[in-house]
């Protein structure tokens, strides 16, 4: 062994293991990203449930937990939306510390700009909305906003000036690769079987009852299966043999090459679309809105990542000498009221947890805990319940297309 | 970014085109008689499906006209394209 080998630290051990499935399990969750390793993760803490295979047909959290711009804020408009928002933000102020993980959870704030007089009005109504739900959010001006953020282009001088920005100081951003990792070690210490590369081909139904699925590692019985698929969530159900509200798009993110600490803050901007933060390492990541079409091929059209550089260095004018290192394209489900399904579906046993479109990690804990519930108990918790899928039926809708503070 | 074939322009770029999702979903004969789960399912519920998916586009910064499209949504590679009001034509091995 070389002299520099011996300096290296140890190779860490593996935080979860590689087991064979069972024939076997009280509960399967399909899909091994976030939302699957926290429902199983609440699972076990909350209800007792540890005979639990999380099923991956790729490898751990390499789908949108990989590819999302790690946003997490509660200044959503909706009460319905503001409690489940907020709950995911409060479980994300403890994990680090329940995981026993440091998972680089960073409250730097998160600031939503407005450019028109309308946007003004309707984030002025958003930030009393979020004030009445006990949510930390105000109403800033420019000079406020420079002081917040001093790269930010807050002068007249630009073709959507600034006119104000909405500011939630608890918001932020985490290292998601490690808060996937951070989950799949806990959900390993409580005996949960972590299958990857393992993709579901089937569902096995009895009766109007699901009782097991079929994969590429042969069929696994189960008491109940819970579907947290995100983009390929309209397949699954379809093996089931129910339809779900959700197209599928693609949403491309992307990032510069590292540079020394120069935006403090998380920036979005709805009317000229896009949000920018600076990652730990010194990366600027960026993101805007899907691509317009349905698409399931992990990429999306060059213009959607034009458009939001254009976006990104007319608002902070220093950024038009940073290069695109790197962009890419996730599959993310969107409905047409731009929320989340957290539900039970048309068969006993099968529920599904979908439709959080480009807003899926920040939810993460609450889609956890609040599915996790609705699993365990094949009732919904007070926070998913009007998050059913009985609300295409009826038509209460929590409608946070462009209310939810970023276009979807 | 996509290259579009407009039935009326021919091809131009995507960022001319306003996306409209799928085609072939008509108006309900007499939406009084639906019950509240049909016009839920005629509202919010359209397929999406990987592969050959018809959907409508508007070249809305050229003719601004509708047209049909098919189009494989694991390549984005367009199949064909047909006027709006025409059937779902047969594709035979990749033909437009």
């Amino acid at each position: 062994m070389s002299a520099i080998a011996e300096e290296l630290p140890e190779q860490p051990d593996f935080l979860w293991h590689n087991p064979s499935p069972k024939k076997s399990y009280d509960v399967v969750i399909i899909g091994g990203g976030g939302h699957g390793l926290a429902t199983a993760y609440y699972l076990a803490k909350n209800h007792g449930i540890t005979n639990i295979a999380i099923l991956e047909r790729g490898w751990l959290a390499g789908g949108n937990m990989a590819r999302n711009t790690t946003i997490i804020r509660s200044n959503y408009l909706w009460d319905e939306s503001a409690a489940i928002y907020e709950y995911s933000m409060k479980l994300w102020e403890g994990l680090q510390e329940e995981l026993d993980y440091d998972f680089l959870f960073s409250q730097r704030g998160v600031m939503n700009l407005a450019h028109t007089l309308q946007e003004v009005r309707d984030s002025q109504r958003r930030v009393f909305a979020n004030q009445l739900n006990g949510i930390d959010a105000s109403w800033i001006e420019p000079d406020e906003i420079k002081e917040l953020c001093p790269p930010l282009n807050t002068s007249d001088d630009i073709r959507y000036p600034i006119m104000g920005a909405t500011w939630q100081p608890r918001g932020g951003i985490a290292k998601h690769d490690h808060v996937a990792w951070a989950f799949a070690r806990a959900c390993d210490r409580m005996g949960v079987d972590i299958i990857q590369g393992c993709e579901v081909t089937g569902i096995v139904k009895d009766a109007g009852r699901v009782t097991g699925v079929e994969t590429t590692q042969g069929r696994i019985n189960a008491g109940s299966v819970g579907m947290a698929a995100a983009g390929r969530s309209s397949l699954l159900a379809e093996m089931a043999g129910f339809r779900l509200p959700i197209q599928s798009h693609p949403l491309q993110a992307l990032v510069s090459e590292l540079h020394e600490p120069v935006h403090p803050t998380v920036v979005m901007s709805n009317h000229v679309h896009v949000y920018v933060s600076q990652a730990h390492k010194g990366e600027l990541v960026m993101g805007a809105g899907v691509d317009s079409y349905n698409g399931y091929g992990n990429r999306g059209s060059f213009h959607i990542i034009e458009e939001q550089m254009a976006a990104a260095v007319e608002l902070f004018p220093i950024f038009a000498r940073a290069h695109v290192l790197r962009t890419w394209g996730g599959i993310v489900d969107v409905t047409l009221d731009a929320s989340p399904i957290v539900s039970r579906t048309p068969f006993d046993n099968l529920y599904v947890n979908c439709g959080w479109g480009t807003g899926g990690f920040k939810g993460l804990p609450a889609a956890g805990y609040t599915f996790a519930h609705t699993i365990a108990t094949g009732e919904a918790h007070p926070l998913n319940a009007p998050y059913s899928l009985d609300r295409f039926t009826t038509g209460a809708l929590i409608d946070e297309h462009g209310a939810a503070a970023v276009a979807h | 970014m996509l290259l579009i074939d407009c039935p009326y322009c021919g091809p131009r770029n995507e960022n001319e085109f306003t996306y409209g999702g799928q085609a072939h979903v008509p108006y309900p004969e007499d939406p009084y008689d639906l019950t509240d789960e049909a016009w839920g399912q005629y509202l919010f519920y359209r397929d999406n499906q990987q592969g050959e998916y018809a959907e409508r586009w508007a070249h809305a910064a050229g003719c601004r006209r509708w047209f049909n499209a098919i189009r494989d949504t694991r390549t984005y590679k367009f199949l064909a394209v047909y006027p709006m009001g025409a059937g779902r034509p047969e594709l035979a091995g990749g033909t437009r």
